[in-house]
């Protein structure tokens, strides 16, 4: 397949992607954009008022960034998570399958399309924040790399969810019993510096701490660790993530017998 | 030249069952094949190998003359495959289906929303393209799948089962429209269970069983091989029991219904005037079963039980 070949594929395959979440809009932009609204006005309004400062900011302007990260991370796993699996359990991935698609290109536009609602998602809740909050962004690059490369590690961390899944279980096993508990551990709502001295390490562990942290930074300019060691993190597990998801689909596990 | 040749193709799944056991097959550029068997022959299976859904275990796979394993890309540019079951997103606009996997062939859009028009046409689904694919009849989805295959226009046609749960109607007009794709020179590929839709248009055949061929030949001389037929005779008038005609097997299957079993060797005529001279007027007459039917399960009969036993 030549190179004009695979980008017409790879969007073709974005696209649909596109189209799969935008059609069903009320099951995939709503909730987010309303779960979020319901997080500032209790969490930050209510009891944020109470709780003061956290880490130079009040605590609404505190907790923003980590909402939409939260937001960004929920929504690139599950596109691809749920999009994949449906394809194998109704048989059509083997539209991909016959054509002549490289594997990179079914990964591509399946990450890509993860990501994009992701960052939709991400988007909305920032403007929907701005009524609650004024935000501005300290460090744009990083702020964008950031939520770009995020969106992408939890968009392959779907692909690889939905690659092993065999029932409708196994992709809600992870993001309710690893994902959630993750990232309410990553220091969306508290900052890490006042954990104990044994928690605190062991959240650093946790890689939704950097990329939390990472965000945080770019947004409002302060971070619980160091900002370049996370994007390294972060970077490294993308790397690991996609040749992992790549080497499962070229090897056809979960999809070919 | 040929337009698909499969060179000792084996297939064990992870379960251990050996579902191909080293199969042989070439089918020529513009023929019409069969490949036929009982369920769990493997024919899903060799199907599966050549369009990529199924890993092989060992063997060689070549689409003309473009290997899967060395020219995979090239090789599956020439194939459209329908398979068994419905496999397209049920929640999908007919049209998109269409659309998106001429995309995934690297079609650029002006030109997949062409064919998919072309196609759609050609198929009677023009009118449903706006529709979910969800909502269309059994029939409509098998067309559905039929134009999704040809829209990069491939030149090898593989049907899995084409007219399985299909009405005679329709299934007809899919008979005419394979015929005249055939025509056109593709080379068409088809499995079926229906085995007078086999012997109506196909010029090849191969017969699978248990993992291997047991028969790969021309519709032609493999009906040659038929060495009985046996047809059924309505008779004007009731009898008793069933005459005795020298060279033919007879029965009585109810008063008005014989049953004659016709050596190659032996003329009808030579029936005929024996059953007129013994006063049997026959109205009708017919096939007990299909010849190929007759065939078929007189091969599968012979071939396994010594060869599972081996």
């Amino acid at each position: 397949m030549s190179a004009r070949e695979q980008w017409v594929a790879f969007l073709t395959l974005v696209t649909k992607e596109i189209r799969r979440f935008t059609r069903i809009w009320p099951q995939t932009l709503l909730p987010p954009a309303i779960t979020m609204t319901l997080y500032f006005v209790i969490f930050g309004n209510l009891i944020g008022s109470r709780i003061g400062e956290m880490g130079g900011f009040d605590y609404m302007q505190y907790i923003v960034p980590g909402l939409i990260m939260m937001s960004v991370i929920q929504n690139s796993y599950g596109n691809v998570v749920s999009s994949f699996f449906s394809t194998k359990f109704q048989h059509s991935i083997e539209e991909m399958l016959v054509s002549p698609m490289p594997s990179h290109v079914i990964l591509n536009g399946y990450v890509v399309g993860g990501m994009v609602r992701g960052m939709l998602v991400g988007l909305i809740v920032s403007l929907l924040s701005l009524f609650f909050t004024h935000l501005s962004m300290q460090h744009v690059f990083i702020t964008i790399t950031v939520v770009v490369l995020t969106a992408a590690l939890f968009a392959l961390g779907g692909f690889i969810n939905a690659t092993f899944a065999t029932k409708f279980d196994d992709i809600a096993i992870v993001p309710t019993f690893i994902l959630t508990p993750l990232t309410y551990l990553g220091g969306v709502f508290y900052s890490i510096d006042l954990l104990p001295e044994f928690w605190r390490t062991v959240s650093l562990a946790n890689p939704i701490v950097y990329m939390v942290n990472a965000f945080r930074y770019g947004v409002l300019g302060v971070s619980d660790v160091n900002v370049y060691a996370s994007l390294g993190v972060i970077l490294a597990f993308v790397i690991a993530f996609y040749l992992f998801a790549l080497w499962l689909l070229h090897r056809g596990t979960g999809i070919r017998h | 030249m040929s337009a698909l040749t499969i060179r000792n193709l084996t297939k064990t799944y992870a379960n251990g069952v050996q579902a191909l056991k080293g199969i042989d097959l070439e089918v020529k550029k513009g023929d019409f094949f069969a490949l036929l068997g009982p369920n769990g022959a493997g024919k899903s299976t060799t199907i599966g190998v050549i369009s990529s859904l199924v890993n092989k275990t060992g063997g060689d796979v070549s689409i003309f003359g473009y290997s899967l394993d060395t020219q995979r890309s090239l090789a599956k540019k020439q194939i459209g495959v329908v398979p068994q079951e419905f496999n397209f997103n049920q929640f999908e606009k007919v049209f998109d289906i269409v659309v998106t996997q001429a995309g995934f062939y690297g079609i650029p859009a002006p030109l997949a929303r062409e064919r998919a028009e072309k196609y759609l046409r050609q198929l009677g689904l023009w009118d449903k393209r706006d529709k979910q694919s969800r909502t269309l009849s059994g029939g409509m989805k098998r067309r559905l799948m039929i134009a999704r295959a040809l829209v990069h226009e491939p030149e090898l046609l593989i049907l899995d089962e084409p007219t399985a749960g299909v009405d005679i109607e329709l299934r007809r007009s899919m008979w005419d429209f394979l015929t005249s794709l055939n025509e056109q020179g593709k080379t068409i590929i088809l499995t079926t269970h229906y085995l007078e839709e086999a012997e109506s248009l196909c010029r090849h055949i191969a017969i699978i069983d248990h993992g291997i061929i047991a028969e790969n030949t021309d519709m032609k001389s493999l009906l040659e091989q038929l060495q009985v037929e046996t047809f059924v005779l309505d008779l004007a008038r009731p009898v008793t029991e069933a005459p005795q005609l020298e060279g033919f097997e007879v029965w009585l299957r109810d008063a008005k219904t014989l049953e004659v079993a016709v050596p190659k060797s032996e003329s009808l005529n030579t029936l005929f005037v024996e059953l007129a001279r013994l006063n049997f007027e026959v109205m009708s007459m017919r096939n007990k079963a299909n010849r190929l039917e007759e065939l078929f399960v007189r091969l599968v009969e012979q071939n396994l039980p010594g060869e599972q036993a081996s």
